[in-house]
């Protein structure tokens, strides 16, 4: 393994996770929910006159967040590398999967993970470890 | 009080435009133990889920939000197949792409036409699961 220390930004990392966590605990102590955001994405397909507002209201703040950004500093790069092919089978997966699994980065990686669920921490290890490996297959194997 | 959601979504969404982790790229880069690593999100993690458990470890104290209503928190303890399969296939997703839930949102705000064809195509997973839910031996499901 090497670091690629000239990309590593613990700095910013750090300070994203206590905006990421933030966000998390106001939704948890004003909203009275966990803030996994495939949960909330996927409730939408099972609506309640009482649930949409909220679930709508986090979204949007999320779609808003890079608008909002963009207008205060400068935007960091987004690279995608993925064809559109792929990106429409990783977007099938992710979406499936997570809905399967319960969970996703936030719900589980960050809030789960906070409360020491071991159901969180179970689906954490599956999910990193199929990413390593499916980074490892296509960056290592298919591509030589 | 959507409207505190909306603000908690702004915040969790700058905290993952902070991080650099809402570019795809660097989430990949995290991704690929075996090329040049990138530990940034293994930072972001560590500051999100500390803030995080604060914030349950207020919740737990409490029967209501600050504002009175209901604590929905996560109930299931089970660790099943379908957790399992779920974050695997999860997990294979975001190794093709680099892209999860949370930013794959703040991509689509972003602009990039690939933020909205991935974004298309996790909501579509999500309704698949939805019809694949209905479809098997009901059972109850609960939260993460």
């Amino acid at each position: 393994m090497t670091i690629d220390w000239a990309s590593f930004t613990p700095a910013s990392a750090a300070v994203g996770g206590l905006l990421v966590g933030l966000g998390s605990v106001m939704l948890l102590l004003l909203n009275g929910r966990v803030a996994g955001v495939s949960g909330i994405v996927g409730g939408l397909f099972r609506p309640s006159r009482a649930e949409l507002p909220w679930r709508i209201a986090f979204i949007a703040g999320l779609v808003l967040s890079p608008i909002l950004y963009a207008a205060v500093t400068r935007f960091p790069d987004i690279v995608i590398a993925a064809s559109y092919p792929t990106l429409i089978a990783g977007g099938l997966l992710v979406g499936f999967g997570t809905r399967l699994g319960s969970g996703c980065t936030s719900g589980h990686g960050i809030c789960g993970v906070s409360r020491l669920s071991m159901r969180s921490i179970v689906a954490v290890l599956c999910f990193c470890l199929a990413g390593f490996a499916t980074v490892f297959v296509v960056r290592h194997v298919l591509a030589g | 009080m959507a409207v505190w959601a909306l603000a908690a979504g702004l915040i969790f969404g700058t905290g993952l435009i902070v991080s650099g982790l809402a570019n795809p790229a660097k989430v990949l880069a995290f991704l690929d133990l075996a090329g040049r690593w990138d530990p940034s999100l293994l930072v972001l993690m560590g500051t999100g889920v500390v803030v995080s458990a604060v914030g349950y470890a207020i919740a737990n104290r409490r029967r209501a939000t600050f504002f009175g209503g209901p604590l929905s928190l996560p109930t299931s303890r089970e660790i099943d197949g379908p957790l399992v399969l779920g974050a695997v296939t999860f997990g294979v997703g975001w190794g093709l792409v680099g892209i999860c839930p949370g930013p794959a949102l703040v991509v689509l705000g972003s602009g990039r036409p690939q933020g909205i064809a991935f974004v298309l195509a996790m909501v579509a997973g999500m309704g698949l699961y939805e019809l694949y839910d209905r479809l098997r031996p009901h059972r109850e499901l609960a939260g993460v």
